[in-house]
């Protein structure tokens, strides 16, 4: 009997530090939040940019050019590089991913870009427009068929597009890159200089192309097309365009912050604005505690002691829950927290599984321990069974879904989770710490539900 | 049990129901947002008081956007729809609102989607219900397998399906008519509530069939038809009050939770309510309805 109670007073101290710790590290919450130590301020809610207001964007990748092989290797590297130009922004934790094209997922490669807090999609298209796509072609192959033009002069002129084709080296083998000024014309020029791959590639081109021009576009259009003379086994490019000292330096700079291995358009974008994203989370969070306070009142009105215990459990729950949100951590969007709603749901409907099973077992002639016991048994099979679907379902759809829907999966599925261990576990302990085993009318009745107590039809 | 002893009355109501939703989707069709069929959606806001919307109607036609729906929402607020807009385009329409800046307002929230993203996300949502259904046939036939007498495992999986399909088609149908009138479009949020009822209806299914599977191992009755009886009867309160304590967190989050998610709750809501009416009146009659058909079989 003492085990049981020290089970369940530990049990209650872990639960309150849990949600004492929910409460220190929310700056919603805690009005000494500024001055709380860095574990707390490490650990506020990550809200979701439909709560905290931010652009969503998603770019189409054109990897046309790249060989099937290497396709993951280049939006690893465009992550890369976006991920790079926007910290340059100073934009606070954003999120870069790459989307493969596949089965599952079907449609195209994407890069979808989160920018909390950047409500300006003016401002943030141009932040990513500005990442410079660099690519070097060869000549294309003597005998490949030629676009060409007649203007009205009566002039061919060739399409250049077709003149060249792609080759494997592109920005993302780019180490770096630096103004330089001719020593005899003192006009300005940019170098390149390739790392280890970039450098084997550039030889390769070098070496076989002598005699050839090898072009270099900057942004889809030629900006240099010099004739080899020799191979280049250095991995050093020189970038001799038209450009002004001002405009070789931008260049520069731009290059040094990354190099775009694939051609990108925007295809998509959301913005929220943060007034509209804070009275969603405030609405949000409203409707949260309504709803736990509508279920607590209907568990205590209708199944009483089991009920408050169903509510203590529950209040288990949720601080767990919200404390493991904030840790992992996991963001929150509008589908997000109602993922987290209907878990609560799941997690009452393990407690009322239990007792309805108790209730039943006492009615059959068990004495409350036995019932105690027999309910949380009989009632496991349909909790574990139930509780897997619902996990197996929100597996699927955080593998399949789309954002919205992986936000959704994912609180819902840790929920029920974690709802497995409260309202089975948690709730058993501190029912059996209370330690009633004496059958009386009293006791009746606190294990009775809705219009009847519990009453074994033996003890009649 | 009046649940097995009717069960001709409850299978042609679920029937009918079912027919009408069909009859709503096809007559009243389900409007499909911008999420699946690409567009852009651009939120208000007048700083002061709105133009009005006659004013912006006309200044948008001076723009290249062919087509653009304006709806009034709020007090100072507009609603624009198009198709979907590049960037400097958005920006044209921004200025456009403010008639020039002489309105001065504020962007609430702007979402433009390319048509290629809106059929992925079409083709996710229908691949992620399939998935979905066809891992709960396996599933339910995996933890089923022990009662294969007097109905086989892979049954319960089938009926589960059928009476999911019920659970989710007369949800879509009753949105189909109020989308009618209030103009509500399919979106993600949309999908996500039909999974939802996906996943809580097979919740409780499984708390039904688990109890004619303890019963029937256990041998309380010989006659199938009353060991579903029974069982069905002693699911009914947590049945109820399960649906109970759900719609309890459904219904403040439709009256005070954000408004991305009202019609959400509204659909999950409906959705609860005949997804207990089918574990209930639908999932159990149809069950001994399977076992009769067997027996007929066999004579």
């Amino acid at each position: 009997m003492l085990k049981r109670i020290a089970l369940a007073v530990i049990i209650l101290i872990f639960g309150v530090g849990v949600a004492f710790f929910v409460y220190k590290s929310e700056p919603r919450l805690n009005p000494n939040f500024s001055n709380e130590n860095s574990f707390f301020k490490n650990h506020p809610f990550r809200l979701g940019l439909d709560l905290s207001g931010g652009s969503h964007l998603i770019y189409k990748a054109d990897v046309s050019g790249v060989p099937s092989g290497q396709v993951t290797e280049s939006m690893n590297s465009l992550r890369d590089v976006i991920e790079r130009r926007i910290n340059l922004f100073g934009v606070s934790e954003p999120i870069v991913q790459v989307q493969g094209k596949g089965f599952i997922s079907g449609g195209d490669n994407q890069l979808i870009v989160d920018l909390p807090g950047i409500t300006d999609v003016k401002k943030a298209t141009e932040m990513i427009g500005q990442t410079p796509l660099l690519e070097f072609k060869v000549q294309a192959p003597a005998g490949t068929s030629q676009k060409a033009t007649v203007d009205k002069d009566g002039k061919v002129s060739l399409d250049a597009s077709s003149q060249f084709v792609s080759t494997q080296l592109t920005g993302r083998y780019l180490k770096g890159a630096s103004l330089e000024f001719d020593q005899t014309t003192r006009e300005p020029k940019v170098s390149l200089q390739f790392d280890d791959t970039g450098t084997k590639l550039f030889a390769q081109i070098t070496k076989e192309n002598v005699g050839k021009v090898v072009a270099i576009y900057l942004d889809g259009a030629p900006i240099s097309t010099p004739v080899v003379r020799e191979e280049i086994p250095n991995g050093q490019a020189v970038i001799s365009g038209n450009f002004t000292p001002d405009e070789g330096k931008q260049l520069v700079g731009r290059l040094n912050s990354g190099a775009l291995p694939v051609p990108i358009s925007l295809v998509s974008t959301q913005t929220i604005g943060a007034t509209l994203g804070d009275s969603a989370a405030q609405s949000g969070v409203k409707a949260g505690v309504m709803g736990f306070l509508l279920i607590s009142v209907f568990l205590i009105l209708w199944y009483r002691l089991p009920g408050l215990i169903a509510v203590l459990a529950l209040s288990f729950y949720t601080a767990l829950l919200l404390a493991i949100f904030k840790v992992l951590p996991v963001t929150l969007s509008a589908a997000g927290i109602g993922g987290f709603i209907i878990s609560l749901g799941m997690a009452v409907d393990a407690n009322v599984l239990i007792f309805e099973r108790m209730k039943e077992e006492i009615r059959n002639g068990h004495n409350i321990t036995d019932g105690i016991h027999a309910g949380f048994k009989r009632a496991w099979t349909s909790v574990r069974d139930s509780n897997t679907s619902s996990i197996i379902t929100s597996i699927i759809l955080f593998w399949i879904g789309t954002s919205l829907i992986k936000g959704f999966a994912l609180t819902f599925g840790l929920g029920v989770l974690v709802s497995m261990f409260s309202a089975i576990t948690v709730s058993r302990i501190f029912l059996f710490a209370l330690g009633i085993n004496k059958q009386n009318s009293l006791t009746g009745f606190l294990f009775g539900s809705g219009f009847s107590s519990a009453k074994s039809v033996d003890n009649k | 049990m009046f649940i097995v002893k009717y069960k001709k009355i409850f299978l042609i109501f679920s029937g009918l129901m079912v027919l009408v939703a069909v009859v709503f989707i096809s007559v009243f069709g389900l409007r499909l947002g911008i999420d699946f069929k690409g567009g852009a959606l651009l939120e208000a806001s007048y700083i002061a008081n709105r133009p009005d919307i006659s004013l912006l109607e006309n200044k948008i036609k001076t723009l290249n956007i062919n087509q653009a729906l304006v709806q009034p929402t709020g007090e100072k607020e507009y609603l624009v729809k198009t198709r979907d807009l590049s960037e400097s385009e958005h920006q044209a329409l921004l200025s456009a609102l403010s008639l020039d800046g002489k309105y001065p307002v504020s962007e609430k929230s702007f979402t433009s989607i390319g048509p290629s993203v809106g059929s992925e996300l079409a083709y996710k949502a229908i691949l992620s219900i399939i998935f979905v259904i066809i891992a709960i046939i396996l599933f339910i036939t995996f933890v089923f397998r022990k009662v294969s007498r007097p109905v086989a495992s892979w049954k319960y999986g089938v009926i589960t399906i059928i009476t999911l399909l019920h659970d989710i088609v007369i949800p879509a149908g009753i949105f189909a008519l109020i989308s009618h009138y209030s103009g509500a479009e399919v979106d993600t949020l949309f999908v996500l509530a039909l999974l939802t009822i996906l996943g809580l209806s097979v919740h409780d299914k499984i708390v039904v069939f688990d109890r004619v599977r303890e019963n029937l191992s256990t041998g309380t009755s010989r006659d199938f038809a009353e060991t579903v009886g029974t069982s069905t009867k002693a699911t009914i309160v947590r049945s109820i009050n399960i649906t109970l304590t759900i719609i309890f967190v459904l219904v403040p989050l439709y009256l005070f939770g954000p408004e991305t998610t009202k019609n959400f709750a509204m659909i999950l809501t409906i959705g609860l309510v005949f997804g207990i009416y089918s574990s209930l009146f639908f999932a159990s009659p149809l069950l001994v309805l399977v076992q009769e058909w067997q027996n007929r079989k066999k004579k």
